[in-house]
């Protein structure tokens, strides 16, 4: 069971995209360190053919009709949007400056 | 405090029915009993005062035109703020969706206005539904109606305190890890699992998704079976909706509530009793069983050997999934947006990462954290990829246990309700909490709480949970209402008689 450190959960926190504080990573770290370490028997239990279940529903290809429905107008699906501009979601630059 | 407050929905479906009592007097009643009690209670995040009468109104013209949309129509209800409602915030208790109106119903909430259930608002809830106590909520914890130092389980606490405290006659609650059932016990109500799948998650802001159900939240069994066939069935807008009738879940219940549990056989989980239980949870479980025994029930000892690893399989398949569907709160599309200080020009990541510091409270963080170590390269085989295979033991154990008994029977929480903030700096304390929930929740099988009386050493509710196969949902009702019908009887009354009137009381 490897130790989660302070630096492994910035990196985390950075893979995630939150920002966390100092405080936080100081309150994190070890808290996560117990967490891990109480799941960590779970590494031994189970044999090598036991198949993994990632649903409790057995299904596959669940299809319906492909009929055209209404959706949303673009009014409704902008009017949570933190900024709009005309009938568009107002984004942060996505590309880096050098770009 | 008016008398219609105290009625179930089935009773106040009759007074309906019967002409004594108008929608419109009954949801002024409730809403009246909130703006008396929720200062204190806070189970609602959300009061929709005008909506809801809006909704008794058309509830009243319709039966004075001979018509109505269903058997619960015109009695009140309060929805987990983790549903969506058009027209209505929805925040699943995190900051970063204050203020969020939604453009869309859920499929539950759809059918809920179709079956015309006046919505009085939305119930407090841990953030995102991650918590055992509702202390996680952002806008605040919910109290306990028996003791308002104390939590009302997680992360349904909100749905659970307003029927408990006579705010509304039903509600919905979403249960990943017992956030239905759990509440249920330590609140002194019922609360139903249904099978996974049999009730449907569109509209569900998603936790878990493999783990995620939405259910009832009632004072008796066969209200809860009332508002589980109209929430249930087939949903083509969700693929993981089981396409099958929901049972004949009423009638199960009427048929359990004559108190004949001849040819049923119970199975004591022997994993989820004993050790860990406080005694009064222990004893007031031992007690339900003999009733059952007494009302003509076979009792089977039954071993679930892989249960004792269903806490650490969920702890590790919760954040992992919770951690992807938790990507989409990016600032961009909803919620909150919040800049960086100190950058000029931030770019999305940038953005994105200062709202999420800003937005998420510290369980959110550390289930965020905790779900991309478990996913991350190196690490995925030894823990996410073993939790799912633990899911396939504890599938198997079910199968086993399922052959022997109709129905596996334990506590529902391992102690009754603390105090609020004993355990909210120790994250594993507080996981505990859910060791008898879980199990059902990683099987995809029904569950029920149904209450089961007091802790003698504090005096406050506990809870019996039943279980039964996928799709045997008409179980849990028949032996609920049954252990219900049996233990009311032994107390005299309905167990929420002896809770705290709260009349009177201040924020």
């Amino acid at each position: 069971m490897p130790e989660i450190t302070r630096a492994e959960v910035a990196h985390l926190a950075d893979l995630a995209r939150i920002e966390l504080s100092d405080a936080e990573l100081d309150h994190l770290a070890p808290q996560l360190a117990v967490i891990l370490d109480s799941v960590a028997a779970i590494s031994d239990v189970a044999a090598e053919d036991v198949p993994p279940t990632s649903h409790a529903l057995p299904l596959t290809n669940v299809f319906r009709a492909d009929v055209v429905v209404p959706g949303l107008t673009a009014e409704q699906a902008l009017a949570g949007a933190p900024e709009v501009e005309g009938q568009r979601f107002s984004v942060p630059r996505i590309l880096g400056e050098e770009a | 405090m008016s008398d219609l407050i105290r009625r179930t929905a089935a009773e106040l479906a009759d007074a309906l029915a019967a002409g004594e009592t108008s929608s419109v007097e009954l949801t002024q009643a409730h809403l009246d009993r909130i703006a008396e009690v929720d200062g204190a209670v806070h189970a609602f995040l959300h009061v929709d005062a005008e909506g809801a009468l809006a909704q008794a109104r058309a509830a009243d013209d319709r039966r004075a035109s001979g018509a109505t949309a269903s058997a619960l129509d015109g009695v009140p209800i309060a929805v987990k703020d983790v549903l969506t409602t058009q027209g209505l915030p929805t925040t699943c208790g995190s900051r970063i969706l204050e203020g969020w109106v939604p453009p869309y119903d859920a499929t539950v909430v759809a059918r809920l206005r179709a079956a015309g259930l006046p919505i009085l608002g939305k119930t407090n809830m841990d953030e995102f539904a991650m918590g055992s106590s509702t202390e996680h909520s952002a806008y605040g914890p919910t109290h306990n109606p028996w003791d308002l130092d104390r939590i009302p389980g997680g992360s349904g606490g909100g749905s659970a305190a307003a029927v408990a405290a006579f705010e509304a006659p039903l509600a919905i609650g979403t249960d990943t890890g017992g956030s239905i059932r759990q509440p249920g016990a330590v609140t002194g109500t019922v609360g139903v699992k249904p099978t996974y799948g049999g009730v449907s998650r569109y509209g569900l802001v998603a936790l878990a998704n493999s783990l995620d159900q939405a259910g009832p939240v009632t004072r008796t069994v066969l209200d809860a079976a009332l508002l589980h066939e109209l929430i249930g069935g087939h949903d083509p807008r969700d693929s993981t909706s089981i396409d099958q009738p929901v049972p004949a879940l009423v009638e199960a219940a009427r048929q359990g509530a004559g108190g004949d549990m001849s040819g049923v056989r119970i199975g004591v989980v022997k994993e989820l009793t004993g050790e860990g239980y406080q005694s009064g949870v222990q004893a007031r479980f031992d007690e339900a069983v003999q009733l059952l025994v007494e009302a003509g029930a076979e009792v089977v000892e039954v071993s679930c050997p892989s249960f004792v690893h269903a806490l650490a399989a969920y702890y590790l398949i919760l954040p992992a999934e919770a951690s992807s569907n938790l990507a989409k709160f990016d600032a961009m599309r909803y919620g909150l947006r919040v800049l960086p200080e100190g950058i000029d020009d931030p770019s999305a990541e940038e953005v994105m990462r200062a709202t999420r510091h800003a937005g998420f409270g510290d369980e959110v963080k550390r289930r965020i954290i905790l779900g991309t170590y478990a996913l991350s390269s190196g690490y995925y085989d030894a823990y996410y990829g073993q939790a799912q295979k633990v899911r396939t033991l504890i599938s198997r154990d079910f199968a086993a246990a399922f052959e022997q008994a109709d129905v596996l029977v334990s506590p529902t929480a391992p102690t009754t309700a603390f105090k609020l903030g004993e355990k909210l700096d120790d994250p594993l304390a507080m996981y505990l909490n859910d060791l008898a929930t879980i199990p059902a929740n990683l099987a995809g099988v029904p569950g029920i709480s149904v209450p089961s009386g007091l802790a003698a050493e504090d005096g406050l509710p506990t809870g019996l949970q039943i279980l039964a196969p996928a799709m045997a949902d008409d179980r849990v009702y028949r032996v609920g209402a049954a252990a219900e019908a049996l233990l009311t009887d032994r107390w005299g009354g309905p167990l929420l008689g002896q809770a705290p009137d709260l009349t009177g009381v201040t924020a």
